[in-house]
This record gives C-alpha cells, structure tokens and sequence, in this order.
C-alpha cells in the first residue's frame, strides 16, 4: 500500500539531497536557532544587565580587593597580570548558560518538537553554541573597557590582542559542547547548573588564572601549570603582556591551549550530538 | 480504501531503575482524512506510540508508516508531512506568537514571503492577531496551547498529531480547541489524537482504540463502545455497607453490567438515565433503603476500562521511563477533573 503524497503543499525548498543540501540546511538552521537563541538573551533584560554586572563586578574586586595582597613575580602591576585570567574565568563560567538553555529546552518540550521537524540534526546544538560565541563577544568587548578603566594596560600589539580574544573564543566555545553534553544529560535545568560547578571551579580557581602558581603546595602545581584554563590564560597573558611573566614562550602556551580546544572539539561535539540522538 | 498511519506490532521497552514494556505489541490503522483517538490512562503508552510515529523514538520492534513511508527508514521525508502538537505547549517562552511560528517556518525550509503569511493567517485562525507580537510570557494556558497547535500547521501537514491537546486546559479553551480541529479535519488532515477523556474522543473520533499497558484492548467507534458500556452512569451513595450491599443487588437489573460495589458507593452504567432512577428509586423505596446521595453521570474512562479489564485506571507510577513527567501529567489531569464536574443530580 503507498500513496502518492510524498511532499506537503507548500513552497518551499525541496527535500536535501546530497551532501551539499545537507550541508546547506545545517547552516541555514544553525542560524536561525542562533537568532532565536539571542533574541531570547535580548527578551530577558535582568539577565542581560546581570551577566553584564558580574564580570565588571569580578574585576573591581580582584582588582581593589584581594589584588593588594597578591604579589606577581618579576613586578607586573597585578591588574596586567589579572585580566588575561579575568577573560578565561569569565567565559568559562559562562559556558554554563549552554547547559542550562538545553536542559530547559529539553525540559519544555521544544526539543521533542524539533526532532519531529525536517531540520538538520545537530542545528539545536551548533546554534546554541554559536548564539554563545556570539554572547561571548560583547562579554570580552565589555571587560576589555572595563579593564582598561581599571588601569590595565596590554603592552604587546593589538593584533596579539586580538589574537588572545580569538584565543579565549575559540576556547570558550569548545568548553560549551561539554557543558552542552552536562545539558542533555541533567534531567532538568537547575540540575544542570549545579552539575556543571563542581567541574568549573577546580578549573578556574586551581588555575594560574588569579594568583602565580609558585604560591601554590608543590603537589598542586604541576596540575594548576598544564590543566586547559591555565594553558589559556598563560597564552592569553603572553599575548596580550608579553611572555616574560608565564616561564614559557608564547607559542608554548598559544600551542597547548589550541591543542585542548581542539580536542574538546573532535572529543565532546560526536557526544554532544550522541546524547541529542538518544535523549528523550 | 488506504490508511495514513499504520502501526504493526509495535514493540518499546525503557530500561532503567525497572524495565517498562511501554509498548508491547500495539498494532492500529488510521484511514485518511479521519480523526482517530488514543484513549488510555498514564502511563499506558499512547505518548511512547506518539513519540514513534512522529520519527521521536525508535520502535526495538516492529515498524510504523506515515502516508507510506516507513518512519525509521524514510524519517526524513516522514517529517515534511506530519505536524505534532504536545501536551506542553512546546513553544519559544521567550518570542512572540509569531517569531516562534517563523521559526518553525524556518526549520521547515518554506520559503520566507510564505513563512511570513503563513504566520499572519495562523495567528488570525487561532485569535492571536492582538498577541501576535507579546513575548509568549503573556500568554495564558489556552493561548499557549492553541500557538502550540498553530506551529504544528505551519507547515500544513497532511497527518497531524496531537498528544493530550487539551489536558489541562479548563473547559472554554478546550471547546475552543475542539472547535479547530473539526475544521481541519474537514479540510482533509488527517489526526491521531491522544487523550484521557472518553468525552473528548467521543466528540472528535471516528474511530478509538483504548491502550492499557501498552497493549489495545479494545478498539471501534466511539458509539458501538458506549452501546456496550451503557450511556450514563448511576451512582448512590449509602449510609452502610450493609445497605450499598443490598443496594447493589438490586440496581443489578438496571443496566448491562452488573452494579459495582465499593465501601459505601454503587455504580451501574445504564442505557436510559431519567428511566433507571425513577426504577432505581423506587425499587430502594420499596425495600426501606434511603440513599446519602445520588448522581447520574457520563461514563468516565475509568467506566470505560473498568467494563473492558474488570479494575480500575491505576495511577501507578509507570510513564514512559520518566517519572517526573508523570508526575506532572498526573498533577495536570487532577486540575482538569477538577475543572469538569459532570454531576446531574444530587440528594443528601
């Protein structure tokens, strides 16, 4: 038994076929999930005025509160030595809005109504990761304006400046495919949250983020030198102040914060996309 | 004659803390352009069945077709034909009616001049032109579930799904719902309905089949299971045991099931209502037995399946391997009782 309906009546383009046409749809959802992603962040304007007020709110303490009795080898004024690791916290921690926003949409139902659609697969995920990216933008715009109110003072060029935004950028949207697989398998939204801080504050905070690592008991050290944070903010500190206050070149640092990026990447994103495929 | 839906020997089991045979052999045909209901309580797997059909889910047994075309291995072209409205309103929170009708539009890959209309007509159908534009935020229950219904045509889909569309919504908005239904069934979709309420399926099926533990246990039109069931439900309360006892043996007569004693309360469905109180009445009279209360009421679900499996609906915790969702779909179905009281009649 078949029947002749194979299309709906509507104009439309017609069924992907190919691996172009797949690729084609796999863009144009991306965006459009991305768009529906960030008008969502733009429809919550406490959330947008708070995400905005902490990290200048992390800044002004570190900055003015602990700083004073942190001391930094070598005499870099501690704001220099403070913002590179202010940018990879803040961003890292950020990553835990795409936990939250998949485990809600999952929550709701609206996954459920996509896997029903004839969309491409993983858009739900690359255009969560992307509106991310893209949210992560303003926040290293933001602190980049605020650091310099403070009287941070990058003393390499702006290209390497860029290149250390880049950096972060391209780290921070690695990490949000693992928070995104910690999303897919929380069974509701707050669980994600609170899954998710147990396995950042150890990153961020055994870190070479905010204090020399040397202050640090030997034993915790050689993991607070190499763990992916600190690989990154050293990279980012040798980019954005020279490479004299992290103990290696830059290109030591900038190579092993690529390497884990990458390898976030080709490790969690066939996961992220595994666990998609068989939550429900 | 040819059928737009077809599920054979369907087969689902959730592994978890205990294994759930969701679906244990289901096998249903629905013929185009009709509305067929899916009647069965929590957990007996009519949202399992549901999830299956739409490309959700995959069956570890048997196969189902949309239009023809096998789910599993046609998913793709499966999903430009169906549209599926679930029991929680599944839209954007943070867009407008119309952005999240757009978005669907979108992820459909229809073309932007048509989306853009689509989403005006859609909205205009449903009454939400004067919403169309408010964060959904806004909206109330009924608005939400009708935006609900409304993305699902975006795409006019010739086979429609709709999981409980109307659980927990209070009674205006569900005849509402009712009402948009109709008029796409006439429009030549073709629906499969899932719901708890026999008055629901009564009013929107052509054709029903009940689900119980994963398995149909009975399927037909809607009037040849009340013929069997008996139009109306007589129910008299007594002050003793010992009085609904004798009670029961007496209404025995009334209708084609013999009366259901539980505690103080007994239940016979009968054909004729006003005609088997008066009979009813009168034979208590005669035999000295004054009833607490007396109601005559429309068969339930659980009337339903207490005719066809000899217990009651369980509200056991068995729903599709997700015990939270249950809870709520159970929290939800309480409120939605609340809110339909059928009592005709009562004396204390």
């Amino acid at each position: 038994m078949t029947t002749a309906i194979t299309a709906p009546t509507v104009p439309g383009a017609p069924h992907a076929t190919g691996l172009a046409g797949k690729v084609r749809w796999m863009v144009s959802d991306t965006l459009t999930l991305t768009r529906r992603n960030l008008l969502a962040l733009t429809r919550i304007p406490e959330a947008l005025f708070f995400a905005t007020i902490q990290p200048i709110m992390f800044v002004l303490l570190f900055r003015y509160v602990f700083g004073g009795a942190i001391h930094v080898p070598g005499g870099l004024p501690y704001v220099d030595y403070l913002m590179p690791g202010l940018f990879v916290q803040k961003v890292a921690f950020g990553a835990v809005s795409t936990s939250i926003g998949l485990a809600e949409d999952l929550q709701k139902g609206l996954i459920e109504r996509f896997r029903a659609l004839p969309m491409s697969r993983g858009a739900v995920l690359t255009g969560r990761t992307s509106a991310d990216t893209v949210r992560n933008v303003f926040v290293v715009i933001i602190m980049t304006i605020v650091g310099l109110l403070v009287g941070f003072r990058p003393s390499t060029t702006v290209l390497l400046y860029i290149a250390a935004l880049g950096l972060i950028l391209l780290f921070a949207y690695a990490l949000s495919w693992g928070f995104a697989v910690i999303g897919l398998s929380a069974p509701n939204s707050e669980t994600a949250q609170v899954m998710s801080f147990p396995l950042l504050f150890p990153l961020t905070f055994v870190s070479a983020a905010f204090v020399p690592v040397q202050s640090m008991p030997s034993w915790l050290q050689g993991f607070a030198t190499y763990q992916p944070v600190s690989v990154t903010v050293s990279a980012c500190r040798a980019l954005m102040v020279g490479s004299a206050v992290t103990g290696h070149s830059t290109w030591f640092w900038v190579s092993r914060s690529l390497f884990w990026s990458v390898l976030f990447l080709i490790v969690l994103i066939p996961v992220a996309i595994h666990r998609y495929r068989t939550r429900i | 004659m040819t059928h737009a839906i077809e599920a054979d020997d369907l087969v689902k089991v959730f592994k978890g803390k205990r294994e759930v045979r969701a679906l244990d052999g289901v096998s249903f045909g629905v013929e185009e352009g009709t509305v067929f209901g899916l009647l069965g309580p929590n957990g007996s797997g009519k949202t399992t069945a549901v999830r299956i059909l739409t490309t959700i889910l995959r069956p570890d047994g048997g196969s189902a077709r949309v239009l023809g075309h096998d789910v599993q291995k046609k998913a793709a072209l499966v999903r430009t034909l169906i549209g599926l409205a679930g029991q929680y309103a599944a839209v954007d929170e943070n867009l407008t009616g119309r952005e999240n009708l757009q978005m669907v539009g979108n992820l459909n890959h229809l073309e932007k001049a048509f989306v853009t209309q689509r989403a005006r007509e859609l909205l205009a159908q449903f009454d939400l032109t004067d919403a169309g534009d408010r964060p959904l935020k806004t909206y109330s229950g009924g608005m939400r579930r009708r935006l609900d219904l409304a993305a699902a045509l975006v795409a006019r889909p010739t086979v429609l799904f709709l999981d409980e569309p109307t659980t927990g919504l209070d009674p205006q908005s569900r005849n509402d719902l009712w009402e948009v239904i109709e008029q796409l069934v006439e429009g030549g979709t073709t629906v499969l309905l899932t719901t708890q309420y026999l008055e629901e399926a009564d009013r929107l099926a052509s054709t029903l089949a009940v689900i119980d533990h994963g398995r149909v246990i009975a399927e037909g039109t809607p009037a040849s299971m009340k013929a069997d069931l008996g139009a109306t439900v007589l129910e008299v309360g007594l002050s003793s045991v010992e009085d609904a006892k004798r009670t029961g043996t007496i209404l025995d007569s009334l209708g084609p099931h013999a009366a259901l004693v539980s505690g103080t309360l007994v239940e016979v469905t009968v054909d004729n209502g006003p005609q088997a109180a008066m009979l009813g009445l009168r034979s208590l009279d005669t035999e000295g037995i004054t009833p607490t209360t007396f109601n005559l009421r429309e068969p339930s679900l659980d009337d339903v399946f207490l005719s066809l499996t000899g217990h009651r609906t369980e509200e056991e915790d068995v729903d599709d391997g997700d015990g939270e969702q249950g809870s709520k779909r159970r929290r939800r179905r309480r409120q939605a009782e609340q809110a339909l009281p059928v009592v005709t009649g009562e004396l204390s």
